[in-house]
């Protein structure tokens, strides 16, 4: 066991494949000599060099273009797009290009390609550097969606994104960059689309990720004190999504609540409150419960930042509703 | 001037007949609706296609566009196989999943004819970085039309391939019209030619109708792109004779256009100087035409009496499974 923060989870991760495998190559917008505008990938231009390890213009178009071009013939590229915010400048090469090649062609290529970002609000970037992106990413089949919440599910998901021949958007939580978790000595790649239950609990299950999966751990202890127990599910893989782990665990609950960093319309906690109503209505003992940004955005002002993202308090409020129903 | 061996000119001109006969039936099956949807044929544009296809060899590959048909035959993809592809049969080179503007064959090098105005641009970069972090000598070509130059990946794409010195060839076949609009309403400059400036790359205009001028100018980028000097944009001044799509009649051309440019008809170009130089005659011709539209022919009826995809077809290839998943 080595104490290890998520920062430190993405560099390693990368080193660990670049060196097993010489077809991985890492490109982005100041990721090699400056290792980062989060510092999360130093040294890799220096062990792996430039020809594997690149700067590029700022060209997001370009940048995911050419990592598809250099996955469907024999690299395993990864390519970081920064802040997940310019996800949508590269939209017509995620979503046209990278998520239908290998269909349209007739299962002609394989396309090993992770694209990586940072995401998440919590941190006074303001309106165009805080959202999170999977419930933008989810209605593309062909695409691959992982948000990692810990520095050991940091490392192990984003070594098998990089291993999949498939291409998986890698969300990073900027809120998580400095939190610290162990490590286990014989790591690995972990396998794409299964969620983990971090905490069992026999009263209601919630459904989150990442910083909100911290919160909701949070709100899950001061729960407690009150005698209700949570079980809290982190999503792990958003597409595909793990729909057994959840619905088992809605079996035994009855309840369950999502904690969503993302505007409500179109959110994923629609997805799983669909799952709730179509596949586990039998179970539920009270209507499904979302928490999450309802129909506002992110403001700088710190009082309206901390308002609009789900806070302990609001998770406990809303938890405790739901067990009262 | 570059002048192709006699072998070559008359594959050359074999590949033109097929491709414009090609096209001529598959404008049939479009109004007998046995191919659905649009088609974009490139009659009047066959020598940007042969010429270029000539200058590369096994390895290389290609991008381009939903006009792509005569890329596609250039490269050898089987006439049966795209033939079977325009009517969405099992047994056409995408399965069936592409269709008419997205013809695929990785077995010929063709990595993906694209329908989104310059998305396939940024992924031939891509192939470009294969070949050079490997060392494979490869060349990556792409086909987008003076249209295409007006949009952002096409910038972003140039720009990139020259800061890393990438072995493209950027092959713009300008045809005078985007869709319905001629291109000097949409574009400020005189040749697209000159944007190669703005990218320190060699820009270079070329006759479009003159297979052995195609080839001769792609031939040079082609040794500098292998030399490891980086690519080039090629401008080939050229017409497509018929509409842009489907059953348009093009009647925003100017009266008498097109006669003028049916004077400098691609194929006649070829014909006229294998004559002079006594390669052929007006019989060989003859033949030559019978064969490539016996070969059309046979490709059409073929492709009819193959049975469509089965509807499992449907969910396949979204994601590469591995076979032991
Ligand atoms: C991003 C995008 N915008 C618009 C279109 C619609 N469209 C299809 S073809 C075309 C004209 C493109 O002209 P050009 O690049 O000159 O190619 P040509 O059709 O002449 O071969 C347009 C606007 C599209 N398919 N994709
Ligand atoms: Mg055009």
């Amino acid at each position: 066991m080595t104490e290890i923060t998520y920062r430190e989870a993405v560099v390693r991760a990368l080193a660990d494949e670049m060196a097993a495998d010489p077809n991985v190559v890492f490109f982005g917008e100041d990721v090699a000599e400056a290792g980062g505008v989060f510092k999360v990938t130093p040294g890799l231009l220096e062990r792996f060099g430039p020809v594997r390890v690149r700067d590029t213009p700022i060209s997001e178009q370009a940048i995911i273009g050419t990592a598809l071009g250099a996955a469907i013939t024999g690299l395993r590229p990864v390519a970081e797009l920064m802040f997940a915010d310019f996800i949508p400048v590269a939209m017509d090469q995620i979503v046209n290009q990278v998520a239908k090649y290998r269909y349209m062609s007739g299962g002609q290529f394989i396309v090993p390609l992770t694209i990586r970002a940072a995401q998440g609000g919590g941190n006074g970037f303001g309106t165009q550097h805080s959202q999170c992106a999977e419930s933008w990413l989810m209605n593309f089949p062909g695409l691959k969606v992982v948000s990692p919440s810990t520095p050991a599910d940091m490392y192990g998901l984003l070594r098998g994104a990089i291993r999949e021949d498939n291409p998986v958007i890698v969300l990073e939580h900027k809120g998580l960059y400095n939190l610290k978790g162990e490590l286990p000595d014989d790591a690995g790649p972990l396998p794409l689309g299964q969620a983990k239950v971090v905490r069992a609990g026999r009263d209601v299950t919630i459904v989150t990720s990442q910083l909100m999966l911290h919160r909701s751990l949070e709100a899950a202890d001061a729960l407690a004190k009150d005698g209700i127990e949570c079980e809290v599910i982190d999503v792990r893989c958003f597409a595909p999504l793990d729909s057994a782990t959840i619905l088992a665990s809605l079996a035994k609950t009855n309840r369950i609540v999502t904690v969503e960093e993302a505007p409500h319309s179109a959110g994923w906690g629609g997805d799983i409150a669909s799952l709730a109503a179509t596949e586990g209505a039998y179970w539920l003992a009270a209507p499904v419960k979302r928490v999450n940004m309802g129909g506002a955005l992110v403001a700088y002002s710190p009082p309206l930042e901390d308002e609009v993202l789900p806070n302990v308090s609001r998770i406990a409020r809303e938890v405790k509703a739901v067990m009262a129903g | 001037m570059t002048t192709l061996a006699l072998e070559a000119r008359q594959a050359a001109l074999h590949r033109m007949l097929e491709s414009r006969m090609a096209e001529e039936k598959i404008q049939e099956l479009f109004l007998a609706n046995l191919i659905r949807g649009t088609t974009h044929l490139s009659p009047g544009q066959e020598a940007c296609a042969m010429g270029t296809a000539a200058a590369l060899r096994p390895g290389d590959t290609v991008t381009c566009t939903y006009r792509g048909h005569h890329h596609a035959i250039a490269l050898g993809v089987p006439l049966r196989r795209l033939m079977a592809e325009m009517m969405g049969k099992a047994s056409g080179s995408c399965g069936g999943k592409g269709g008419s503007m997205h013809i695929t064959d990785a077995s010929v090098g063709l990595l993906g004819a694209n329908a989104i105005v310059g998305g396939q641009i940024p992924i031939a970069l891509g192939a470009a970085l294969t070949a050079q972090v490997k060392g494979t000598g490869a060349v990556a070509v792409t086909f987008f039309g003076e249209g295409a130059t007006n949009i952002g990946a096409f910038h972003e794409a140039l720009n990139m391939a020259s800061v890393w010195k990438l072995p493209v060839l950027f092959m713009c076949e300008n045809n005078l019209y985007g869709e319905y609009s001629v291109w000097n309403k949409t574009t400020p400059v005189q040749d697209i030619a000159v944007r190669a400036a703005s990218y320190a790359m060699p820009g270079v205009i070329v006759d479009g109708q003159d297979a052995e001028a195609v080839y001769g100018a792609a031939s040079e980028a082609v040794a500098r792109a292998r030399a490891g000097d980086g690519p080039t944009l090629i401008e080939l001044k050229t017409y497509r004779f018929r509409g842009h799509s489907r059953t348009d009649m093009a009647p925003y051309r100017p009266a008498g256009e097109l006669d003028e440019w049916l004077k400098r008809d691609p194929i006649e170009i070829l014909k006229a100087r294998m004559i002079a130089d006594g390669q052929l005659d007006e019989v060989e011709f003859e033949e030559l035409s019978r064969a490539a539209e016996t070969a059309v022919m046979d490709a059409v009826e073929w492709a009819r009496s193959e049975p469509f995809p089965t509807l499992e077809e449907m969910t396949k290839d979204i994601y590469y499974e591995s076979a032991g998943a």
